[in-house]
């Protein structure tokens, strides 16, 4: 099923009753998810990605705009009728029944025509409860199973009544590392094997980018960027998208350009093409830096940290913003580092250039590493 | 089209369920401040006027305070208040000095037996006060303390659940504070009074907000032990005139006094709302 | 015994001391004189020891009414009270506007001298020769006949402290469980909402799980409450019950204490030693009942 959702815009009262402003949550999102897909909703803390998540389940009704499934507009629809499937961040597991009798709940509500035979039902908790491997533990309460077991429990519950989609509000937030790493995987097992559209909400975007078919930006309740993780990544739309992807995050320098050629401080480091001369910000990617005795950037050593495979440098530059610049690099190459000086030329994929007014991307034509 | 009607009948349902849980809330809150208006309404007739009214009227063109004169002039009614004023402060100081250092000992001092006595304590708030009263109205005769406010005060000025649930607050304030303290070298009461107490301040609020309400709508201890009305709280003067008081007959009078014994609470109440009801909900029942 | 436990001991003296002199002696005590047979406090004298007071007690005319009434009120006002209560939380959680209003006016009996409002309502129920009262002309505009509800039939009277009985317990217990009903996380209700519930199954498989707890809670204190009743009834009835048919077994306990039929401690204690028994039985039930049907965190 696919998902559409149109100049959607959600303002919610301001808190404060004095004041009569309005906080908006969700601004003009227009948005495609396709069907089948599992699709990650990324950003910080109170970017709207939850409010986006409970329009598009319709536990909140949008201000403006419209949502459809497929080519049903279900805009005006209430929660109940529009047949999605919601796992809540804390899962919302009834504390009070099993596991079976918690996945059975949302079948026992089904009327009408809809309505099924007690052996039916059994049968479909069963497949929900494999599909998430708890089977064995169907007699359980959810106070007597880890924090995994209850997100798989929670799963099961929202998947057994075949939801046209499948929404998942912060799914690994309350578990702990080793878990979160086991437990993403799964949802990505499951999701493949359902087939189900699949919208999750996340603020790490680690997490999103393991996972995800595609990923939505998100920031101050306005879409950034949407794409297949990687291509987001290599080809940021502007400063906060950069910032916000990949670990060690990316190094930002004030720089400029003069006669296609960028200057980072006093260091001319990179020929580039098809822009105009004037001041920019630099994003360089830490994988984008490499180590040559006469490389053009110059920067002061701070510390070596060796990780085995990689090694991190950790430096200064006078036109760095920041505390420090942190480059990974193969540890082969890395092994004569070392002094007052370090010095980098730069692979020029993932270097950008931002306008350093509105933070978005210049891209150049073409570029040549100095 | 057929999503539509679908909607519009449930927002009709909706509309219909709202009115009718309003209707239903302002019913019951009818019921429960119509006596309130009754009574002040009454205590505003004249005498004549009440008497010759066969069926009642809802309002009242000449309000008068004549009542409330005849109130606190025919019968001893400032007497009655004077005395639950008295009663209500004297028993309410009495039990948090008594409540709180029991609270501090269990709570803050080590010392042999404490885990026993805090278990048989436990095992008293499961006494209902019914048992205990028999004898305490017989100890209380033999040591001729009826009629006296000593006799009222003393068996009411501790609360074992009290003890529990200011243990429990006091117990919350973090070891450091206390070794602290000790290392400044204050003694432990200094430290119960100037940082247990003041950090405590909320709990030892609720706990004097329960206990004054107890104390001003106590009833059945007041009257086993005083028959002299020099000594009578208003629960006990309000049951007085209405038996001997005005003549059995003069209900704007009556209804006077009883305005009079309850506006003190309701006041009380409507300024401290929150932390009555915050409080209530964490330790009280009625009675 | 060293230094700091003295000190322990000391601040807990004051404590110890009142609940010995007014708690610990007086429960012994009370089983001591409830064996004394025909203890009298005039003489101070008794003649044997044995179960003849609670002989007394349990064919005591009076006791009996006192028992019967107790019982009804109890059979009646729990139910009926915790049910209404129930009733008005839930009505109360589902709106905004008001609510505080609502709260605190629902919340004002609590605050009020039992004793006192016992008398509106008296003048509310009584019929006088100047007038019938206002709840009899409501019935008469309805058609009824006017009834004696403070002198009058029994079940007229029965249906006064009923009502008088729940008007007064009705705030605590809309207190607690509004309080319980809102701290139900908004979550569970939306994933109700999601799966399509119906309402009346979002209340019983989710609201009223969650809340059991608390309703039995006050099932518990409210069956224990209701046994003790006394003071509404004087309230409303005067200070002599017997004679109005409308005593309870707590105001039988102070009526042999205590009064025009007082100076008899030993059949106050065996009647208040009975109704200990009662009101224990009749916990343990419900606490082993609750223990099937009640989910605790």
């Amino acid at each position: 099923m696919k998902v559409v959702l149109e100049h959607l815009t959600k303002k919610f009262p301001s808190r404060n009753k004095k004041d009569k402003s309005e906080v908006v949550a969700v601004n003009d999102m227009s948005l495609e998810i396709p069907d089948g897909k599992l699709v990650g909703l990324l950003g910080p803390s109170g970017c709207g990605k939850s409010t986006a998540l409970n329009l598009i389940c319709g536990l909140e009704a949008p201000t403006e705009g419209r949502i459809f499934f497929g080519e049903d507009d279900v805009t005006a629809l209430p929660p109940e009728r529009r047949g999605v499937g919601l796992v809540f961040q804390n899962y919302a597991l009834y504390p009070h029944l099993t596991v079976r009798q918690n996945i059975l709940f949302p079948l026992q509500n089904l009327r009408g025509e809809a309505k099924l035979s007690k052996e039916v039902m059994e049968e479909k908790v069963l497949e929900a409860a494999k599909l998430v491997q708890i089977e064995q533990l169907l007699e359980r309460k959810p106070g007597e199973m880890s924090g995994g077991q209850q997100q798989r429990d929670a799963i099961a519950r929202a998947l057994v009544k075949m939801p046209r989609v499948l929404l998942l509000d912060e799914p690994l937030s309350n578990l702990d590392a080793r878990l979160r790493l086991q437990t993403r995987e799964e949802i990505r097992r499951i999701q493949r094997e359902t087939g189900v559209t699949t919208v999750f909400v996340t603020h790490d975007q680690e997490e999103a980018m393991s996972i995800s078919d595609v990923i939505v930006v998100m920031k101050d309740g306005v879409l950034q960027q949407t794409g297949k993780p990687q291509e987001v990544y290599n080809d940021p739309d502007n400063l906060f998208v950069a910032k916000f992807l990949g670990t060690p995050p990316i190094n930002v320098f004030d720089g400029s350009v003069r006669g296609g050629t960028l200057h980072i401080g006093g260091d001319a480091v990179m020929r580039a093409d098809g822009v105009a001369d004037g001041a920019y910000t630099v994003g360089i990617r830490p994988e984008a830096f490499r180590v040559r005795d006469d490389g053009p950037l110059r920067c002061a050593l701070e510390t070596v940290e060796v990780m085995g495979r990689d090694t991190t440098i950790v430096s200064t530059h006078p036109a760095m913003q920041g505390v420090s610049i942190r480059s990974v690099i193969s540890a082969e190459y890395a092994e004569g580092v070392g002094g007052d000086e370090v010095r980098f030329y730069l692979k020029c994929a993932k270097v950008h250039l931002f306008d350093p007014e509105s933070g978005e991307r210049v891209r150049f034509s073409s570029a040549e590493a100095l | 089209m057929d999503n539509q009607r679908i909607e519009a009948a449930a927002a009709r349902r909706a509309r219909t369920l709202r009115t009718a849980t309003y209707l239903f809330l302002a019913l019951w809150a009818i019921v429960v401040l119509f006596p309130f208006y009754w009574m002040l309404l009454s205590s505003l007739k004249s005498y004549g006027a009440y008497n010759s009214e066969y069926i009642p009227r809802f309002y009242t063109l000449s309000p008068t305070l004549q009542n409330y004169a005849d109130a606190f002039t025919t019968v001893p009614l400032g007497r009655y208040f004077l005395n639950t004023v008295i009663f209500t402060l004297a028993t309410t100081a009495l039990m948090l000095c008594v409540t709180v250092l029991a609270a501090f000992a269990f709570s803050r001092l080590a010392f042999r037996g404490k885990d026993l006595v805090f278990t048989l304590f436990l095992a008293l708030m499961m006494i209902p006060g019914e048992l205990v009263v028999i004898t305490n109205f017989q100890t209380i005769t033999n040591a001729g303390l009826r009629n006296t406010f000593t006799g009222l005060i003393l068996p009411s000025v501790t609360s074992v659940f009290y003890i529990y649930l200011l243990k429990e607050n006091f117990e919350q304030i973090p070891d450091e504070l206390y070794r602290a303290a000790k290392v400044d070298g204050s003694s432990d009461f200094r430290y119960l009074t100037r940082v247990m107490i003041p950090i405590c301040r909320p709990t030892i609020i609720t706990v004097t907000i329960l206990k004054v309400i107890e104390c001003w709508n106590s009833y059945v201890w007041p009257r086993l032990i005083t028959d002299d009305t020099n000594y009578f709280l208003v629960s006990n003067g309000i049951q007085e005139i209405r038996e001997n008081g005005f003549g059995r007959e003069n209900i704007p009078a009556m209804m006077a006094a009883v305005v009079v014994i309850s506006v003190p609470l309701i006041v009380l109440f409507l300024i401290f709302r929150k932390k009555i009801m915050a409080g209530v909900s964490r330790g009280g029942t009625k009675g | 015994m060293n230094n700091r436990s003295f000190k322990g001991w000391l601040y807990l003296l004051p404590a110890i001391l009142f609940l010995g002199a007014f708690m610990v002696y007086p429960l012994v005590d009370v089983f001591v004189y409830s064996f004394e047979e025909g203890y009298n406090s005039a003489s101070q004298s008794f003649f044997g020891t044995g179960l003849y007071n609670y002989r007394y007690v349990l064919r005591d005319e009076y006791f009996l009414q006192a028992l019967k009434n107790t019982f009804l009120l109890v059979i009646i006002t729990v139910p009926l009270s915790t049910g209404l209560a129930l009733l008005i939380s839930l009505a109360l959680n589902s709106i905004k506007k008001l609510r505080e209003l609502f709260q605190t006016i629902y919340f004002l009996p609590y605050v009020t001298n039992t004793l006192a409002v016992g008398l509106v309502f008296m003048i509310l129920f009584k019929k006088t020769a100047y007038t019938d009262g206002l709840v009899n002309l409501v019935i008469n505009f309805f058609g009824g006949a006017s009834v004696d509800f403070i002198d009058g039939p029994y079940w007229a009277k029965m249906f006064v402290l009923c009502f008088y009985t729940v008007w007064v317990v009705l705030p605590f217990k809309i207190l607690i469980l509004t309080s319980a009903l809102a701290s139900v996380r908004q979550d569970f209700y939306n994933a109700a909402r999601l799966d399509a519930t119906p309402k009346w199954r979002v209340f019983t498989r989710i609201t009223l799980p969650m809340i059991s707890p608390q309703l039995f809670y006050l099932i518990i204190t409210g069956f224990i409450g209701a046994f003790k009743a006394y003071s509404d009834a004087v309230a409303i009835f005067g200070t002599d019950l017997n004679a109005a048919g409308m005593n309870t077994i707590v105001g039988y306990v102070y009526d042999m204490l205590y009064g025009n039929s007082g100076g008899w401690p030993s059949f106050a204690s065996a009647a208040a030693i009975i109704l200990f028994a009662i009101v224990l039985t009749i916990t343990c039930i419900n606490l082993l009942v609750s223990r099937k049907h009640v989910y605790y965190v």
